[in-house]
């Protein structure tokens, strides 16, 4: 019986604990226990806290018990990557810089989550400082993918997609600046939204780089996705980039929205380098859509190939200026082999950044230092505008994309050493950060070797509900997600 | 646009407050070096007369109300301070 609770929806559990069939404390003892199992192997969590989960457990029993009207969430266990601020709980960034740090406030996402009366669950792993595509990154240690534990979960928001595959958690936040939601969720089988930017508040994640981060949720169904979002969605004050649009009862409009849509088929994401068995998959899902009736249409996105290397002017750039702050003065990893004040700086974030947060720093520094600006900061922000450009032209024309997410499933652990290498994991993934826009991932099979493949949908901005139908509608046909690994 | 070997890993280095040993320089430069060779094919682009965008959508004026709100209590901020003393976070002597 525990296996149907550790694999279930949040609509399935919330159906059982309303009809009180279940307590939220006997559903996060029965999670305790499947993390305590499976940790020694997958490594999802950075680290939990029992008594403390088990104490919000009960207090949403009391809440239900007093008849009182309960959030969307309410006693559901839900992980949040080590990035998303949750006072008197460790804020780490998976860094040596932050390993010792209690976060003195809740991020806006908190606050929405515990309104909604979810159980928060843990501190799950990631790429340090959320740089990397495979979660190899972490200072810490390395998280499995639950499908094969020699192989990664992507990144990187590893932990989080790890710890939903593997039934450490009903749901999960993650943030994606470059693809660190929806390729992690391709590679474990889950399916993985990136809202439009500014439609989640950043306040209270730390900052990668601010104009492409976006927290968002990790589910195992499109409904699911939608649920989260609802509660996570909104206006706040507290992030002046945050959007003052309606919030839409996703939910509901998962009903109402039937289709048949036309989408899009981006020429330049089905080239080279795609994985010949995702490519099939994805083929096959395309076959799906037009069968229900949808209008299947090419287009080009011309500026893809720039997309990799617009990234990694504007992301590094942005992170440069981000990552200043952790200097070891007022908080963080604070050197005690320095000189003087100066060397107080050099030490402290050497000793406290790993080697990709090092590389990422020095190139975006670089491409903003005198002499150097214009010929790549400046220009690759006008790249962007044209990258943005190619999108709104696509939608003129269809009502969502649809693409492979990552063009490999996932790896060996190690095998990509060469930083580019691993940069080519986000080239399906990386326009839409650049662009703003919503998309999601969702399973679409299993390779031979049974490794997840992911498919993705990209929708035009503000536009998430339509893009969950659009996802629905294939996954009610294909309910890939209920076929879960073996641990 | 400059090529890739213009990275003067040394000066920028020190832009970025961030030390590193021998092998460290050797590795990411070339590592670097890698990366910024890929990213030269943005010179190809015409970008005459766009503008840039510093991020996805116009966002302008955000204005919040001039009202004081409570901040965080000092205690709470001191507790991750690496050193503190008398409600202050303590530093290394800066100025003789």
């Amino acid at each position: 019986m525990s296996s149907e609770l550790f694999f279930s929806t949040i609509s399935e559990l919330r159906a059982r604990l309303d009809s009180r069939d279940l307590s939220a404390v006997e559903l996060m003892g029965v999670m305790i226990a499947r993390t305590k199992a499976v940790e020694p192997r997958v490594g999802a969590f950075n680290s939990f806290d029992e008594r403390d989960a088990l104490a919000q457990a009960a207090a949403s029993d009391a809440r239900r018990a007093t008849g009182a009207t309960l959030g969307a969430l309410e006693g559901i266990p839900v992980g949040l990557k080590d990035v998303i601020a949750v006072t008197g709980q460790p804020l780490t960034a998976s860094s040596k810089m932050l390993a010792n740090f209690i976060s003195p406030y809740d991020a806006t996402v908190t606050t929405r989550l515990k309104g909604a009366g979810a159980v928060l669950w843990g501190r799950l792993n990631c790429d340090e400082f959320a740089m990397g595509s495979s979660t190899e990154n972490s200072a810490f240690h390395p998280t499995g993918n639950p499908w094969d534990v020699t192989r990664v979960p992507g990144g990187s928001s590893g932990g989080s997609s790890a710890a939903l595959a593997a039934g450490e958690a009903i749901a999960t936040l993650g943030s994606d600046t470059g693809g660190s939601i929806r390729q992690p969720a391709a590679l474990c089988g889950v399916v993985g939204l990136k809202p439009t930017y500014g439609l989640v508040s950043r306040y209270g994640l730390i900052a990668y780089a601010s104009s492409l981060d976006q927290i968002g949720p990790f589910t195992r169904t499109v409904e699911d996705a939608a649920i989260v979002l609802g509660v996570i969605a909104g206006h706040d004050e507290l992030d002046s980039t945050s959007w003052k649009a309606a919030i839409p009862d996703y939910r509901a409009e998962l009903q109402r929205k039937q289709g048949p849509w036309t989408l899009g088929i981006p020429k330049e994401y089905f080239a080279e380098g795609l994985d010949p068995e995702i490519g099939a998959a994805v083929a096959a899902a395309i076959a799906f859509y037009e069968s229900q009736g949808c209008r299947i249409k090419e287009i080009s996105l011309p500026h893809t190939q720039y997309c990799l290397d617009t990234y990694y002017i504007i992301a590094t750039a942005e992170a440069s200026s981000n990552l200043a702050r952790y200097d070891g003065v007022r908080y963080g990893h604070r050197s005690q082999q320095a000189k003087d004040v100066v060397d107080l700086y050099f030490k402290s974030r050497s000793e406290g950044f790993g080697a990709e947060v090092k590389r990422r720093i020095i190139l975006g520094t670089y491409v903003l230092s005198s002499g150097y600006y214009d010929a790549f900061y400046l220009r690759a922000q006008k790249v962007r505008t044209l990258i943005r450009q190619d999108f709104t032209n696509a939608f003129q024309e269809v009502d969502a994309l649809i693409t492979p997410t990552s063009p490999i499933p996932a790896f060996k652990m190690g095998a990509k050493s060469d930083p580019l290498a691993m940069y080519l994991c986000d080239i399906y993934t990386i326009g839409v950060n650049l662009a703003g826009l919503p998309a999601i991932s969702v399973p679409c099979g299993f390779t031979q070797g049974n490794l997840p493949m992911g498919l993705q949908l990209i929708g035009p901005p503000l536009q998430e509900a339509n893009l969950l139908a659009i996802a629905q509608a294939y996954e009610r046909a294909y309910p890939w997600s209920q076929r879960h690994p073996l641990l | 646009m400059s090529r890739a070997t213009d990275l003067n890993i040394d000066h920028v280095a020190k832009l970025a407050r961030i030390e590193l040993s021998a092998e460290e320089k050797t590795r990411y430069a070339r590592q670097l070096g890698d990366v910024l060779q890929h990213i030269e094919q943005l010179a190809k682009v015409d970008v005459a007369g766009i503008e840039p965008s510093s991020h996805a959508f116009a966002l302008a004026n955000v204005w919040g109300e001039d009202v004081a709100r409570p901040g965080l209590a000092t205690k709470d901020v001191l507790r991750n301070a690496p050193a503190h003393s008398e409600n202050r976070v303590a530093v290394p002597k800066i100025v003789d």
